[in-house]
């Protein structure tokens, strides 16, 4: 086995992760929910549904203000990873992780499930991956690295549907992956595969599901998605969580592990929660003995990021008021062209803000019991039950698909004739079942149905592996590893293309959206024009500015005439070299904590003023003032002078109340005045013979610390300087000061 | 088929039921439609199943494959594609991978058609 561990501060090495892969075996099988921790403190706050916290992670932009806490909501966080190369999402997982994902749901690649066997080695996915045993692998052997560094276990998810259901069943019960979506529904309606082999592969394929403790989560959010007025479909989505529910606990798989793929129907402008609520109550009361994965709306998602937040921020309102214990992430991708890497983290930061934002809500607040929302859930529970009388009525499942009941957009038992009809003997794969003989026999573990053991050893029947000495599922040894069939379309030859960018190997930067060194960069624009100028000028704008396959990615109108709003993305043509950049030193910050205890062991006095003709005084407050975050909080005393004070004024200030420093602002900068300001300060501390005894500092917009020291100041703090820096300054400075026996 | 709304007569049957009896009857239909499918997975396999019992019998993807298609060739499936292997190499005093690469390669084929001809 490799002896390869991640390091924190390296970037991961997928060189090393797809080394001695067909030696690999996976350290647990089975899914992992988050462990909930009673009244949790974390920082000032105590917490009512949060879950472990992680040993690394990335928390929250505003976590500093509250001793970087990054509080981990209850349910399961999902992201959809799929960039098409395998490689390049390893990264996108690690990232995924630190932000609080664990559950990475691999998407497959484009006609992944007309191949009728697994494919085997590493070719490059469209819309998705190549779901095979090496790429799994690699990836579950990245996410056992991941996972130990952010210290909670991490669910890898893919597919197991198409003409292939059984085959990777196995494979992923043998590669320990830890949660597919299996729903033969979706084969039928969405893939047009034969209806009667899709339900005879799905027993196989959830046995395997079952015997692998694997999450399971359904298809039928896509009726959703497709259904022509989504938030109709509302009886049949229960139909289809209700059908591939009980066929998969009949096949023997955990009802604890059977997730219904649950989506609120519809979205703004529409009052989507009074819509979407009763729905989501009406499922819960049915399915009580399931769970809930929630999936966010999709149908409706436009290219604009901040409407697809608002929405997924409902959706996950609805969960809090409902029950969620998986919450999906979705982003406007799609629309977007590129599966984006930044939003995949976005959403992860989308879903952990807003649950732990409604953190212990259900403390103080309650879902009425009677009205509108009982009532409008009854009648969504009775209009499910009348379609699926209806079904039994035509003579059952398949018979219903063939008359179109499905994906109709009426409201049950409205119809509209627009359904998605298939026919019983058609589709891909119609006419492979076999019906099994009286000698029919499997020699397996995790095998459905008919199995004539007994005819070989009768002691075999509860465990027909032992007629071959176990199978691959008790023997892994006995798995055929293969590692690549293509000499031309494979991971090793893509990363050779890029291996002058490999991360913290190579010296070489692009901008990055998908695929290592991809070099696409977006950028928003506004124009004061019509829609279609705009789109034009944008176009335009990307090639002067030196993009090349330049693409809108999102128009919104700001008024019919006045304005339009557009993003566009592009790929630059140049590559940065990292030993050429110019990268400042970062600014000497000393520790909140250190500053106040070094003001307590000896307090600090300070005179503060804008000085010359300048009435300026944002800056200096913002440096000074305890509600900006200023030096105030950490006890330093100020006194404040006000704008437009003389040189000498600051000076005899300080003269008077002892202070041990002068903070002067200096905005107005023509004909250098600024600089002339501080010569003068320092000039006067001199003549009036208290230059070595305190410490002067000056700030200001235009000013350059450089500059500032050369023209007597102690320090000079430019544009983006803050209380902390000031602060540090003062107090190191005083160290500096106290050793020299100067103070 | 298209249909106005007539959910208000439909329901006439259901509208004195209990939520829970609601429940109830959602749960006995769901079985009801999903019996008949439980039932034909257990009496019949197909293609996809049997590479799957392969894989878990130690052949990579690509044999078992080609022992599946192998099977349909010589109307073997009813028999169970692990089972033409396993018997195979019992009858004859083999390995089952020995076995199993032998019908790849296309040998023995007639020796399992008579196997299970016999049986």
């Amino acid at each position: 086995m490799s002896e390869y561990k991640l390091p924190a501060d390296k970037n991961i090495n997928v060189e090393e992760i797809l080394k001695d892969l067909e030696s690999y075996r996976p350290r647990r099988r089975g899914w992992t929910w988050r462990e909930p921790v009673a009244d949790q403190k974390m920082g000032p706050f105590t917490y009512k549904d949060t879950t472990k916290p992680l040993k690394s992670s990335v928390p929250l932009p505003p976590a500093h203000y509250f001793g970087d806490i990054d509080p981990q909501p209850a349910p399961v966080i999902t992201t959809e990873i799929a960039s098409g190369r395998f490689e390049d999402d390893i990264r996108r997982m690690r990232m995924a992780a630190h932000h609080g994902a664990d559950h990475i749901m691999v998407i497959r690649t484009a006609g992944q499930s007309h191949f009728d066997g697994l494919i085997e080695g590493t070719p490059q996915g469209m819309g998705g991956v190549p779901i095979t045993r090496k790429q799994v692998r690699a990836q579950r052997k990245a996410l056992d690295m991941i996972e130990d560094e952010v210290g909670r276990p991490i669910n890898y998810h893919s597919y197991v549907s198409g003409v292939a259901g059984p085959d990777i069943a196995v494979m992923f019960a043998e590669e320990g992956v830890n949660g597919v979506h299996q729903d033969p529904q979706y084969n039928v309606i969405y893939r047009n595969i034969n209806m009667i082999r899709s339900f005879v592969d799905a027993c196989e394929s959830k046995k395997l599901i079952a015997w692998a403790g694997m999450a399971q989560i359904d298809g039928a959010h896509n009726a959703n998605a497709t259904a022509r007025e989504a938030w109709k479909v509302m009886p049949e989505l229960m139909v289809q969580h209700g059908i591939n529910a009980i066929f998969s606990a009949k096949v023997g798989v955990d009802k604890k592990n059977i997730c219904l793929s649950t989506v609120p129907p519809t979205a703004t402008p529409a009052p989507c929660v009074y819509m979407d609520l009763p729905y989501a109550v009406a499922l819960r009361d049915i399915f009580s003995e399931y769970r809930m994965r929630a999936q966010m709306n999709t149908k409706y998602i436009e290219s604009s990021t901040r409407e697809a937040t608002v929405t997924h921020v409902l959706n996950m309102v609805i969960s809090k008021l409902t029950s969620a214990d998986i919450q999906s992430t979705i982003t406007p991708d799609e629309g977007r062209n590129v599966p984006w890497h930044i939003y995949n983290i976005e959403a992860c930061d989308t879903a952990k803000q807003t649950l732990v934002g409604l953190d212990g809500l259900m403390d103080m607040v309650e879902l009425k019991k009677d009205g509108y929302l009982r009532d409008k859930a009854r009648e969504l529970k009775e209009r499910a039950i009348l379609f699926m009388e209806e079904m039994i009525e035509l003579g059952g499942y398949y018979e219903s698909v063939q008359e179109g009941m499905f994906v109709d957009s009426g409201i049950y038992p409205e119809r509209n004739g627009d359904g998605i009809a298939r026919k019983i003997d058609g589709g891909i794969g119609a006419g492979t079942i076999f019906k099994r003989a009286k000698d029919y026999m499997a020699p397996v573990t995790a095998h459905y149905g008919y199995n004539n053991v007994e005819q070989y050893d009768k002691s075999a029947v509860g465990d027909p592996a032992k007629l071959i000495g176990g199978c691959t599922l008790e023997c892994p040894e006995k798995i055929v590893y293969i590692d690549e069939l293509d000499d031309e379309d494979n991971c090793i030859k893509r990363m050779e293309a890029v291996k002058d960018f490999t991360p913290g190997q190579s010296k070489m930067l692009r901008p990055e959206m998908e695929w290592l060194a991809d070099g696409v960069v977006m950028m928003t624009m506004f124009f004061p024009t019509e829609k279609r100028v705009a789109q034009a000028a944008a176009l335009e704008c990307g090639k002067k500015m030196g993009l090349t396959e330049v693409e809108v990615i999102s128009t919104e109108v700001m008024h019919p005439v006045e304005g339009t709003r557009i993003e566009i993305k592009g790929k630059v043509p140049f590559e940065l070299e990292i030993d050429k950049l110019t990268i400042p030193e970062e600014p000497d910050v000393l520790d909140d904590d250190v500053i106040r205890k070094d003001i307590e062991r000896r307090p600090m006095k300070i005179v503060a003023g804008t000085v010359g003709d300048d009435e300026h005084s944002v800056g200096l407050r913002e440096i000074i003032d305890i509600k900006h975050g200023g030096i105030e909080k950490y006890g330093m005393e100020v006194i404040y002078l006000g704008t437009s004070v003389p040189p000498e004024k600051l000076i005899d200030a300080a003269i008077e109340v002892n202070a041990d420093a002068v903070m002067a602002s200096t905005i107005i900068s023509h004909d250098d005045i600024h600089y002339k300001n501080i010569a003068r300060i320092d000039q006067i501390a001199k003549e009036k013979g208290i230059r070595d005894k305190i410490i002067f500092i000056a700030g200001g917009t235009q000013v350059t610390p450089a500059l500032a020291r050369k023209a007597g100041a102690d320090e000079g703090f430019g544009r983006g300087s803050h209380g902390v820096h000031n602060a540090t300054f003062l107090i190191k400075k005083r160290w500096e000061m106290e050793k020299d026996g100067k103070m | 088929m298209k249909r106005t709304d007539d959910y208000e007569q439909r329901r006439a049957h259901l509208a004195n039921l209990t939520d829970e009896q609601l429940k109830e009857r959602f749960w006995q239909l769901a079985e009801q439609l999903t019996q008949p499918l439980l039932d034909m997975g257990y009496e019949y396999t197909s293609p996809a199943v049997e590479r799957s019992v392969l894989l878990r019998m130690g052949f990579s993807s690509i044999e078992a494959k080609a022992i599946v298609d192998g099977c349909m060739e010589h109307s073997l499936m009813e028999h169970g594609a692990g089972n033409v292997v396993y018997k195979l190499a019992k009858t004859n005093n083999m390995q089952i991978r020995e076995a199993g690469l032998a019908l790849c390669s296309g040998k023995l084929w007639s020796d399992a058609e008579k196997l299970f001809k016999e049986a």
